[in-house]
């Protein structure tokens, strides 16, 4: 599984194109709205998204991840630099020419409460894209809506029912669902799962994972959980104060991260596992996060950074904007002493290799009546093996 | 502290006192005192951290019930657990499992209508909480109990500074002077870590970020020095750097004052990292329960470790795909005489379908589940 996600990732370059990115939000004041500064969300960004790979995007909440992601597919105008989606420059669009292209690029947002009408039916909401872009109309169009009610694993009964008669987790596979009905190549996963419970998150991951594979879909997945990233990314970005500080392989950045950012970040990730928690080195950074309105100078993050502490206050952080650069295969980093964050074992202390794991899941035995009457007395042999094997049914 | 220090300096001299507060709010009128029960709570308080009990607080088959126009919602139903002096014990489960319901009933603030505690024993203390009167009800409240909610915009006033909420309690129940009570919230704010602490007793809840509000009502919550501390979600609504600052807080304060903390959330890492013990509530019911390391390593219901092993970890790579537990928790209006999670359960046998399991004992001491698959001689070894 994981050899064909990364056959598929490297097969042919770039889907979308991020190059000096901004987004600036103005800030005004007075009578006349006299814009006074501006909010830098977004401050210089570039980076790309392969084609078929899923870039998994973390930070904190006002990091820039979000805009990020709608700049990407023209939610938001940027304030400059280019995005190319499939080589074509999204803000050089007329208006008919990118709303073609929206087609092929669609989002899910984190909210399934607010991102579906209230006033809308089910069917109506999965039909309106299939309407907008003509691509079925009448028997063929409501067909199309069933198929993709059973795709995201609804009953395709129930185009009548508005969304208020669903769960959380149902309303997101709605959303799901109406973003793939224009057959997108490209998909803007905004904390689709942050608002969902623990048991009903893993639900809708997979469906995103088997959805990606059966339509060759790629992600950009933004999203504040790290674990959760980890999982489904085949690269992960890390933003802060809306930089792109760190880029790589999901093995480069949670276990030899090299961003102080990312290790401190990762040390605050609680692990529910009380061992793992017990070897943790935490660094707890101390204040908030500054004003994305006033960012500090030079490095960005060296008012909270404990390298820079370490290192005894070096003066090119205060001073130099450090550039994202590449400090292993295919792993960025914008800090000026990468290569001392890499020597620390702050926030992948938990990883101690003979770390003791939790007794694996006992097996389902099939047949209650048979098995009942074999569990009579004696025990089966303690599970050793591991459930994953029937965990993963094809889809 | 030594931020009050410095800013005790840095006062102008002959200003007056930066944390005088405005004599227009008004404190709540004193607590009277109806019952026998109350009358044994006041003895105790004036006893101050004396231990009273065995315990600190016994709950014994606690049901809370919600009349709603649907039928009655049994959002806790029987439960029974106790808590140790100066310990830390997790509650988890998800959203309407009961776990808060179960908090705010053991301070009696369900809302009712339509929310009524309709049977069982709360014994904090030694003192049996269900008899005090509403009134009596205030010297447990803020003294004995302080709470921390998940919101910290919605659960701290926005009409009043944050130095007269931190004080307001320290004058009700220490019977501080307006001067003295004003001087406990400095160093209260100094303590839970907010710089400048004088000169920011008269600004109001929204002049501070989540994670400082957060910490004012960790101030509040630790003003009059209680035995108990109640944290709903403290950390949800938080940045995970946040979070991790203002958990440390609690696990540091809570360890200086010895106060026990009853700490609810939906994270299993963060109950991993803090508590002794954990209660796994599932459909209004405990499951299980044990130590963290117990339950964390052998859990013993399947509802248990089905919630273990959905959560991708950051500190393994997993396949592609992620266990997960199908279906959706059960409908709390009259629930079948069932173990409530054998609709979802993979391991599901008749006898799951008939009868509830107790809650009984698994090997290691205080390890308990309410699973007959794993009883001694069940078919999930």
């Amino acid at each position: 599984m994981i050899e064909g996600r990364e056959s598929r990732s490297t097969s042919d370059g770039a889907l979308v194109e991020a190059e000096n990115l901004k987004v600036h939000f103005p800030i005004t004041a007075g009578l006349f709205q006299r814009t006074v500064g501006a909010v830098r969300a977004v401050d210089d960004v570039t980076f790309d998204i392969r084609r078929g790979e899923t870039l998994g995007l973390v930070g904190e909440s006002g990091c820039g991840k979000s805009t990020t992601g709608r700049a990407l597919i023209r939610l938001r105008d940027a304030t400059d630099g280019v995005v190319r989606f499939d080589g074509v420059d999204l803000f050089s669009l007329s208006r008919e020419k990118l709303r073609k292209m929206r087609r092929r690029m669609q989002i899910i947002f984190q909210d399934p409460y607010s991102s579906l009408n209230p006033r809308m039916t089910v069917g109506s909401i999965i039909s309106e894209p299939i309407e907008t872009h003509d691509l079925a109309r009448g028997k063929e169009k409501n067909e199309r809506v069933r198929e993709l009610l059973a795709l995201v694993g609804l009953n395709p009964r129930y185009t009548n029912r508005y969304p208020h008669e669903f769960s959380g987790g149902q309303r997101q596979r709605i959303g799901v669902a109406r973003a793939l009905a224009v057959e997108p190549e490209f998909i803007v996963c905004d904390e689709p799962i942050s608002a969902l419970d623990v048991s009903i998150q893993a639900q809708v991951l997979n469906l995103l994972v088997d959805l990606r594979k059966q339509f060759s879909l790629t992600y950009l997945f933004i999203a504040h959980d790290l674990s959760v990233v980890r999982h489904i990314s085949d690269r992960v970005g890390v933003m802060y104060l809306g930089k792109l500080v760190e880029l790589g392989p999901p093995l480069a950045i949670y276990e030899t991260p090299a961003h102080p950012y990312t290790r401190a970040l990762l040390s605050a990730v609680p692990i529910p596992d009380p061992k793992a928690e017990r070897r943790r080195k935490r660094v707890i950074l101390t204040g908030d996060v500054p004003s994305p309105a006033n960012p500090p100078p030079g490095c960005r993050f060296h008012t909270r950074c404990w390298l820079y502490e370490k290192l005894g206050r070096p003066e090119n952080c205060r001073t130099e904007d450090p550039e994202l650069r590449l400090v292993g295969g295919d792993h960025q980093a914008a800090c000026h002493y990468a290569e001392d964050a890499l020597q620390s074992d702050v926030g992948v202390a938990h990883l101690a290799a003979d770390a003791p794991r939790r007794a694996a899941v006992p097996e389902v035995v099939a047949d209650p009546a048979l098995a009942a009457a074999a569990s009579g007395g004696s025990s089966e042999p303690s599970g050793g093996g591991s459930t994953s094997g029937e965990a993963a049914p094809g889809g | 502290m030594t931020a009050t220090d410095d800013n005790r300096r840095s006062d102008p001299p002959g200003s007056p006192a930066v944390a005088e507060l405005p004599e227009t709010i008004e404190l709540p009128e004193a607590i009277q005192i109806e019952t026998e029960e109350g009358r044994r709570l006041a003895a105790q308080i004036a006893d101050d951290k004396t231990r009273h009990a065995r315990k600190l607080l016994e709950v014994r088959d606690l049901s809370t019930h919600f009349f709603t126009k649907d039928g009655e919602v049994r959002a806790v139903d029987r439960v029974s657990f106790d808590l140790d002096y100066g310990e830390t014990l997790g509650l988890v489960g998800e959203s309407g499992c009961g776990k808060s319901v179960t908090a705010l009933s053991m301070t009696r603030l369900v809302p009712d209508p339509p929310g009524k505690i309709v049977s069982g024993e709360i014994i904090f203390d030694g003192v049996n909480v269900l008899k005090l009167s509403n009134e009596e009800m205030r010297l447990l409240r803020g003294k004995r109990i302080g709470f921390i909610f998940q919101d910290p915009m919605t659960s701290l006033n926005p009409t009043l500074p944050v130095g007269f909420q931190i004080s307001e309690s320290a004058r009700l129940h220490l019977g501080l002077s307006r001067r003295a009570a004003a001087d406990r919230a400095v160093e209260l704010l100094g303590k839970v870590g907010i710089p400048r602490a004088r000169d920011r007793m008269k600004d109001y809840p929204h002049q501070f970020s989540g994670g400082m509000r957060q910490r004012v009502m960790i101030a509040i919550a630790l003003a009059c020095d209680p035995m108990l501390l109640l944290a709903d979600e403290p950390t949800t609504a938080l940045d995970v750097t946040i979070q991790a600052q203002i958990l440390e807080l609690i696990r540091s304060l809570s360890e200086e004052f010895g106060t026990a903390v009853i700490l609810i959330t939906h994270d299993l890492g963060i109950a991993a990292g803090m508590c002794n013990r954990v209660n796994v509530m599932y459909a209004g019911r405990i499951v299980e329960t044990g130590t963290v390391d117990e339950l964390f390593e052998h859990p013993r219901m399947p509802y248990a470790w089905g919630l273990l092993d959905s959560l991708p970890r950051l500190d393994e790579q997993r396949g592609a795909r992620l266990r997960t537990i199908e279906g959706m928790p059960p409908d709390l209006i009259e629930p079948a005489d069932d173990c409530r999670f054998a609709p979802r359960c993979p391991y599901v046998r008749e006898v799951c379908r008939q009868k509830e399991p107790e809650l009984s004992p698994r090997g290691e001491e205080r390890h308990l589940a309410r699973c007959w698959g794993t009883e001694p001689g069940g078919w999930i070894q």
